[in-house]
């Protein structure tokens, strides 16, 4: 007996003192995530791709200058309490505490803001979360990167205008938004009021209650009304319900153009032959063909340490976002490293400093077998976003096409809406906003 | 042999009325208190405070109100999140519209908005009784949400209709700290377990009961039907409105509407029937469980299995676990974790003999 | 006008789906006394199960992928698992928690929700899978043409599945040896047990034939909706169903289900627009809600009699 609790405690300190030299020399990433639930499905895509990427980086390239990265995912079922208990569970772990707090959900990006900056962590919400953090003056730990719903909604007008032959053709058209009647879905609806008024075309909302699984009235009315375009703003089933039945009312599913929470195959295949045509806004494109994912299948999936289950899901929408998602972490990583030292793992602030000056440009993309995946990235001080670019897709029935090239939001309509909703935050808190001029 | 009354002697009907008749049980209740008070704050850890113990606390208030409506006056109710809601998005307008307000102050108007809410939609159980109670107040439920969400005034128009609580203060010393929040929602949760255990004892609470148990014997001796159920619908709603705004500004910090949605409900209900329908200390025991225990799932799944099984499995797993659980312990035990406590205390007072 | 009959239909077939979904509560509730909340679940484990056959059958025996066979063949292994399901509930859920009060068994089927949306995401994994029937969502030629109405194929062909289902299912109640049975043990347990009706049976029989209900189900509103996590939504458009119509009457269930589905369509047309729209969430239930106050057992629902 004596012997065998010998053996079990030596053993015991073996394990901890191996696992505590591991830790000290990698990078740790915490992963909140949802993998049951409504959202499961493109959870478990995001979540899939991310990891594979990670994992690529460790196979492929003995990770970050030498600095291995080390993950654990945290169960938040896209719950809001569930995410803080996640964001404090993670906070510490790792041998310099996490490197970023990535929710993938509004609702726990609400819930964890007020932390972020007492703990030093950053949060990172690329296409969702807290659009007026784009402002990096007041918000100087949360990145909302790539595109926030705002420029979305701008670049989705542009695009109807370059298909109406342009801006001006827009005056007098009538475009129908069906929104999911949360904040979510209410978010963009200042924002397109604004551009109807500039625009002059002419704008309809109509909401869609949770969990929007019955959308019959909705699209009656949108058959009544005979709108030239009609912008889908979903989540969840709501998205191939509203394709269905516009397939039913008989609206031309060429002229729906849907945000990318709306855009991937999840959300196309349930609707089968009805979505044939659908168009959707996406800041990562989908494709298997990529570099970057067939080196994953070749590193990674080739010795069966990938991810998915269901290997086919390679390449899908959520997938690659979810690669997108590591390409951002480890990029800012890199040039966090660069200014910090090289070889050693990143405290919360080093990170933040990563984020904040992460560029990432065509060349690195090309490096990274990422062109034309993502766009380009440029993060500041006073712009957190750091693209404003989407491309839209569209729907042929077995996978999604792309049909133009990046489009750019529309900046003087939304920074000026950001900054105002960012100042008031700031005196809401009392927060003086930071001056970017005297920071490096 | 350590817990017995023998030479424990009232000499007054005040002595006799006490809640904790035995002394042990005195000793025992301020030890709790002197642990959760001091011990606490000084060895737990951020996260032990800011994502165990508060929501512990904020559920218990919760459960405590659902208790005293459904355990106490047989009104089944799923719509207690929706009371939570209105308490949170009340107290936040009522600190936010009225300058200098005291934030105990917004509070207890917070809990009142919730329990003039919960008046209105309490009415319908004059006439409805049982399951088609608890539909209607799903009613409650939905329309609530719906309402919060619909008219921006409530979130001061911002534009994702998410509210964020303001700075606590009282007297001039600010509640900013993990530390100092706990103890705040410790003593308010406390003070308010105090009022409703004797509440519950009172000749309301027995007015309650007996509502409970059969309701037309009750109206024949004499109980005003409507005066107490209503009643319990306002103490009731009181309590989830105080819980709510207190899970708004010590807990998450921001809260929208759809978080307080139909699951919340559930949790809560879940709460009362494993902690114990009809018991003060079941409503703590209750919280304590659902707050725990997906979070023991997860760590559990990830330290024992770790990469073995896909991630998406694990969380799958954790699942089936936890509704197996909640089946398990129905089974077993349907009185609730209450009831546990109870045994294992009549034990302890033949221990160590056997009977 | 046009507009108004075009709502009117369309919400009255939607009506006929919810009532579907109800089935399921009420043949459960009638014959045992348990409201059981993880129908949604049940329907959507229902789906789930029938589409993953379809997937995996292909490869297990060689038949055409898509084709009759393998419909017709998933059909029958989706059914049989949801007998077995239902057996297994009544078996290891139910019988122990037999004599607790109704909010027990309620809180135990919402545990066995947890449970089947696990087992279900477990073992066919997340991914959301469109579900073909056959028939096109589109409207019905003649109709538009005519009268320029739209009414959806599919919605007229799911309302004639549930129509059928119905009649069927009063039928095997009103003049059948089982159906009889179901209805003796529905009254009064302790009488149909005294005159020698095997209880066990009667029960796996219920939960049988309500898998069956919900596989229906699942079917018809996987194709509308594609099958994912949120057909355990369902349960909930039905719960107002439930309400109007009465927890133990299967017409009911139907009348209830047409009341709903046009009221809570022409009332998001109607009124929607007045108050910010939006309302299809809490009407049917505040709808219910007042309808209750005149007839607080529902429109076919039993009697409840209080005696002190």
């Amino acid at each position: 007996m004596k012997f065998k609790n010998t053996v079990v405690l030596g053993a015991a300190v073996a394990g901890l003192l191996a696992t505590g030299y591991a830790v000290a020399q990698d990078q740790f990433i915490g992963l909140p995530s949802y993998r049951v639930g409504p959202y499961a499905s493109g959870g478990s895509g995001i979540y899939g791709g991310w990891i594979d990427y990670m994992a690529l980086v460790n196979e492929r390239d003995g990770g970050v200058n030498g600095v291995k990265l080390t993950w654990e995912e945290c169960e938040t079922e896209y719950n809001n309490a569930r995410g803080v208990e996640c964001y404090e569970r993670l906070k510490s772990k790792g041998a310099s505490g996490n490197s970023v707090f990535q929710p993938l959900s509004t609702g726990i990006t609400y819930s964890v803001l007020d932390r972020v900056a007492q703990d030093k962590i950053p949060m990172v919400t690329i296409g969702y979360g807290r659009t007026d953090a784009a402002d990096g003056r007041v918000f100087p730990w949360v990145f909302p990167m790539i595109t926030t719903y705002w420029s979305q909604n701008t670049a989705k007008i542009k695009f109807i205008g370059m298909k109406e032959g342009g801006m001006d053709k827009l005056k007098g058209k009538k475009i129908v938004n069906i929104y999911h009647d949360s904040a979510y879905g209410k978010e963009t609806i200042p924002v397109l009021d604004v551009q109807a008024k500039k625009y002059g075309f002419n704008v309809i909302h109509i909401p869609v209650a949770h969990p929007g699984n019955e959308q019959q009235s909705q699209w009656l009315r949108v058959r009544q009304e005979k709108p030239d375009w009609v912008i889908l703003r979903g989540w969840g089933v709501m998205n191939p319900t509203a394709i269905r039945t516009a397939a039913r009312t008989g609206f031309p599913r060429d002229k729906i153009v849907g945000v990318w929470w709306s855009g991937a195959e999840e959300d196309t295949v349930p609707a089968g032959d009805a979505a044939k045509g659908y168009i959707a806004a996406g800041f990562n494109v989908a494709g298997a063909n990529f570099p970057v994912i067939k080196d994953i299948q070749s590193n990674v999936y080739a010795k069966n340490k990938g991810n998915m289950e269901d290997k086919s899901r390679v390449g899908s929408v959520y997938y690659n976002r979810g690669v997108v998602h590591g390409i951002i972490t480890v990029e800012a990583i890199r040039t966090a490293q660069e200014k910090y030292g090289k070889g050693k793992p990143l405290t919360g602030e080093q990170m933040r400093w990563g984020f904040e000056n992460l560029r990432i440009d065509n060349a690195r993309l090309k490096a990274l077998g990422a062109e034309g995946f993502m766009p380009e990235l440029k993060v500041t001080c006073e712009d957190h976003e750091g693209s404003g670019k989407v491309k839209f897709q569209q729907w042929d029935g077995t996978k999604w096409t792309v049909i133009t090239d990046w489009i750019d939001g529309d900046k003087s309509i939304v920074r000026p809406m950001i900054e105002e909703s960012a100042a008031a935050y700031a005196k809401e808190k009392g927060i003086t906003p930071r001056d970017c001029s005297k920071e490096s | 042999m350590l817990y017995r009354e023998a030479g424990q002697f009232k000499a007054s009907y005040q002595e006799d009325q006490q809640i904790f008749t035995i002394r042990q049980d005195r000793i025992g209740f301020w030890a709790i208190l002197a642990v959760f008070f001091l011990a606490v704050p000084l060895l737990a850890n951020s996260y032990w405070l800011q994502a165990i113990l508060i929501p512990v606390l904020i559920f218990s208030l919760a459960a405590i109100g659902l208790n005293i409506l459904t355990g106490y006056a047989g009104q089944l109710s799923l719509g207690s999140a929706a009371f939570m809601a209105v308490g949170a998005f009340g107290a936040y307008n009522f600190m936010l519209r009225i300058d200098g307000m005291p934030f105990l102050v917004g509070i207890v108007l917070g809990g009142l908005s919730a329990a003039a809410v919960g008046i209105v939609f309490g009415l319908p159980s004059l006439r409805i009784k049982g399951f088609y109670l608890a539909v209607a107040t799903l009613a409650a439920q939905f329309f609530i949400v719906w309402a919060l969400v619909k008219f921006p005034w409530f979130s001061n128009y911002s534009s994702s209709g998410v509210i964020t609580a303001q700075r606590i203060e009282i007297l001039g010393f600010a509640f900013d700290t993990p530390v100092t929040k706990y103890l705040l929602t410790l003593a308010i949760v406390c003070a308010l377990a105090l009022v409703a255990k004797n509440m519950v004892r009172s000749s309301t609470g027995r007015a309650w009961m007996a509502v409970r148990d059969m309701d037309v014997a009750a109206e024949v001796i004499g109980i005003r039907l409507l005066h107490t159920k209503l009643q319990a619908f306002a103490v009731s709603s009181f309590y989830c409105g105080v819980a709510g705004a207190l899970y708004a500004y010590t807990y998450l910090g921001t809260v929208e509407p759809e978080g307080f949605n139909l699951d919340l409900s559930f949790k809560i209900l879940f709460m009362i029937i494993i902690g114990g329908v009809g018991s003060m200390m079941g409503s703590f025991l209750g919280a304590a469980f659902i707050v725990l225990l997906p979070i023991f799932l997860n760590i559990a799944m990830h330290s024992t299995l770790g990469g073995a099984i896909p991630a998406s499995f694990a969380s799958n797993l954790e699942l089936i676990i936890f509704g197996g659980l909640i089946i398990f312990f129905l089974i077993v035990e349907p009185h609730g974790l209450a009831r546990l406590w109870q045994i294992g205390k009549e034990k302890m007072r033949l221990w160590p003999f056997p009977h | 006008m046009g507009f108004f009959f075009e709502v009117l239909i369309g919400g009255l077939l939607s009506g006929v789906l919810y009532a579907l979904v109800a089935l399921g509560f009420v043949l459960i509730y009638k014959a045992s006394g348990v409201f059981n909340f993880a129908q949604g679940a049940m329907v959507f484990f229902a789906a789930l199960t029938f589409v993953g056959f379809t997937e995996v059958l292909p490869g297990w025996t060689g038949l055409e992928g898509g084709g009759q066979a393998v419909f017709w063949l998933a059909f029958v292994l989706a059914l049989a698992s949801m007998v077995v399901l239902g057996i297994l509930t009544e078996k290891v859920v139910l019988r122990p928690l037999v004599n607790q009060p109704p909010i027990t068994l309620f809180m135990a089927t919402i545990g066995l929700t947890f449970l089947i949306e696990g087992i279900a995401q477990g073992i066919w994994g997340a991914n959301v899978r469109g579900l073909e029937l056959g028939i096109d969502d589109e409207p019905i030629g003649w109709l538009m043409d005519s009268v320029n109405i739209l009414v959806s194929k599919f919605d007229v062909f799911a309302a004639l599945a549930a129509g059928i289902l119905v009649v069927t299912l009063a039928l095997l109640f009103q003049y059948t040896r089982v159906g009889r049975a179901l209805r003796a043990v529905a009254d009064d347990h302790q009488a149909a047990l005294s005159i020698g009706i095997p209880l066990q049976h009667i029960w796996a029989i219920v939960w049988a034939v309500a898998g069956f209900v919900a596989l229906v189900a699942g079917l018809i509103w996987g194709s509308r909706n594609g099958v994912q996590f949120a057909l355990t939504f369902t349960a909930l458009k039905a719960l107002p169903v439930l309400i109007l119509g009465g927890f133990t009457s299967v017409p009911g269930a139907i009348v209830g289900g047409l009341i709903i589905g046009s009221t809570e369509k022409l009332a998001e047309v109607y009124i929607g627009p007045f108050v910010g729209g939006g309302i299809e969430s809490w009407f049917p239930y505040v709808l219910a809600l007042a309808f209750l106050l005149f007839r607080p057992e529902g429109l076919f629902g039993e009697k409840h009699i209080d005696r002190v």
